[in-house]
């Protein structure tokens, strides 16, 4: 298993090599002048052709993404008008926010998702299920952002229980992860649901009654543990969403994080800053499959 | 105890009425998508500068947003600029999705490995992420909004339709139509494609509704369409700064979003359990 990761890891640089390839052509294939952006409107041509022998824009574009990739092993991410100069500081300056975001937002789906689907099937087709399904199939339509307002709109406005913009505590963070959880709270009970009510009638669990073990007993240590592969792998492929979700929703709150600024980083067109931040959600992701890959060699035996 | 427990948590009735429910829904977006225009209150860009964020009313049932503007009548024709970005970009990403699966399911090799290679490497960037870097590099409008959300679709829906060929082509038929000396293009067209049909279907029935939600999500950015046109996500991007004041303003276009969105995935859904009997939720 450690080799198989080892192998997963060392993937890593060159698929982030082929989006970054990737991100270059696309803005390279940009109409409007880099340096003309950078020196401001009010630039002489001279003054702009300083600037553009300044960034390098007059070499031939193999040259250019050629030091640009070196720059990239160096940590450089190129010239940012918004921060005059290397970004990837500022980056990783609200890198924790995004961080603590994302992974409470994890940690509440756990929390309300599984016993929710626990909680459905137990009481399949009658109202505490009916109240369970309908919730998913609504959270499933409605959008984080949306959410998040009408949060916004009753737990602050209306009754002034949690602050509603920023991070500046523990309370500050319920609204923003359950805007971005919800989604993945739906798919993880809808699962759970179905993992319970498919397992219910099968031999070992038939038999863990027949010892007497309790209903809790029964579903912690033996239906959640099967469960628990399909729900690993279920937010495994949601990775994407939870980082996509987090710029939404931390451009609805304020939240001090990564995407808020990658949303900044495209009003200002400061292109160098939109592709330092994409390739860092890119690294983000991978790694985030790698511990949900091991997590999932860990859990599942047949796999070891 | 019997030994058949549905596999399905669903019982078999319920899901044809979903499917029904569903297809309602998005015939009602439809037909307002439409005529929108007739069925409005009020002008959706006329203002009236005497009932700034009015709560519903019985002359504006929805309420007034900053302006002065009948949220009811802006919804209603907001209604087709939503359907038309959603339907366009599903649109798009399923003839190039498709396209790109059917090659490199069927064509193996340097041709496949190039594609899937391609299709990975978008596949690591999250997908919302995506969307705003293409935003960014084309411009916030209707075309970039497309642009982004095809992007987007395409890598799944490539992914899928090759794992689909992969498996059919594996089948004696195929085999047969090879060996009576047909070409990979008719094969293609002719046999494959028709059996991989509803899992097609399916797949651009739910994409809509996420496309519906990408949409909105970058409209409420301020990177979809630009106000004034009464697009939902837009409107709620605007709503946002009045939420203390008047919430109201936010309700209606976020209601009208999810309603769309459920549409589309009671109907995706519903179209699964009826075409795919065999599949787990």
């Amino acid at each position: 298993m450690l080799r198989l990761l080892a192998w997963r890891l060392l993937l890593i640089p060159p698929t982030v090599l082929g989006v970054v390839t990737i991100l270059f052509l696309i803005f390279k294939a940009v109409p409007g002048d880099e340096a003309t952006m950078v020196a401001g409107a009010t630039a002489t041509q001279a003054e702009i052709d300083v600037v553009r022998h300044q960034l390098g824009l007059d070499r031939p574009l193999l040259v250019q993404y050629a030091s640009h990739v070196a720059g990239l092993l160096h940590g450089d991410l190129g010239y940012s008008s918004t921060f005059r100069g290397n970004p990837l500081p500022h980056i990783l300056e609200r890198a924790p926010a995004t961080l603590l975001l994302t992974v409470s937002a994890i940690a509440l789906t756990v929390l309300i998702g599984i016993p929710g689907g626990i909680l459905a099937a137990s009481f399949q087709h009658r109202w505490p299920d009916l109240a369970v399904s309908g919730g998913v199939v609504a959270l499933l339509a409605v959008p984080n952002f949306w959410l998040g307002m009408m949060l916004i709109a009753l737990l602050s406005v209306r009754l002034g229980w949690l602050p509603s913009l920023g991070l500046t505590g523990p309370a500050s963070l319920l609204m923003p992860t359950l805007a971005l959880a919800a989604r993945l709270i739906a798919l993880v009970a809808r699962l759970m649901r179905g993992m319970v009510i498919e397992e219910r009638h099968k031999d070992y669990v038939r038999t863990a009654y027949a010892k007497g073990l309790t209903v809790g007993r029964i579903m912690y240590r033996h239906v959640l543990r099967n469960a628990l592969i399909p729900i690993v792998t279920v937010v495994g492929l949601q990775t994407g969403y939870l980082l996509g979700g987090s710029v939404v929703v931390e451009r609805l709150f304020d939240w001090p994080g990564v995407g808020d600024l990658l949303l900044t980083a495209v009003g200002l067109r400061d292109y160098t800053l939109v592709q330092g931040i994409t390739v860092l959600f890119v690294i983000g992701f991978l790694l985030i499959n790698l511990v949900v890959e091991a997590l999932y060699r860990l859990i599942n035996p047949r796999l070891r | 105890m019997s030994a058949t427990v549905a596999r399905s948590a669903r019982p078999a009735r319920r899901r044809g009425v979903f499917l029904l429910l569903g297809a309602a829904l998005l015939a009602m977006f439809l037909f307002v998508a439409l005529f929108g225009g007739a069925i409005a209150p009020y002008d959706p860009n006329a203002q009236d500068l005497l009932v700034l964020l009015d709560p519903p009313s019985a002359t504006h049932w929805f309420g007034t947003d900053e302006i002065g503007r009948d949220i009811a009548a802006r919804v209603i024709v907001g209604t087709r600029i939503t359907l038309t970005i959603a339907l366009t970009s599903v649109a798009l990403a399923g003839v190039a999705g498709v396209a790109l699966g059917l090659v490199a399911g069927y064509v193996h090799g340097a041709i496949d490995r190039v594609i899937m290679l391609c299709l990975d490497l978008l596949m690591t960037v999250p997908s919302l992420v995506l969307a705003i870097a293409v935003v960014a590099a084309i411009g916030a409008n209707a075309v970039g909004l497309v642009t982004a959300i095809t992007i987007s679709f395409v890598p799944p829906l490539a992914r899928l339709v090759r794992a689909r060929v992969l498996e059919l082509c594996d089948l004696d038929y195929v085999e047969a139509a090879r060996a009576v000396g047909m070409r990979p293009k008719r094969i293609l067209l002719r046999h494959i494609l028709p059996n991989a049909e509803s899992v097609i279907v399916i797949e651009l029935s739910l994409m809509a509704g996420e496309a519906v939600l990408v949409g909105s999500a970058l409209g409420f950015l301020g990177l979809g369409v630009q106000p004034p046109a009464p697009e939902w996500g837009a409107m709620l991007g605007a709503s946002r700064q009045f939420l203390e004041v008047a919430p109201h303003v936010a309700v209606v276009p976020g209601l009208a979003v999810s309603l769309l969105v459920l549409a589309f995935n009671l109907f995706g859904d519903g179209l699964r359990d009826w075409l795919d009997p065999t599949a787990t939720t």
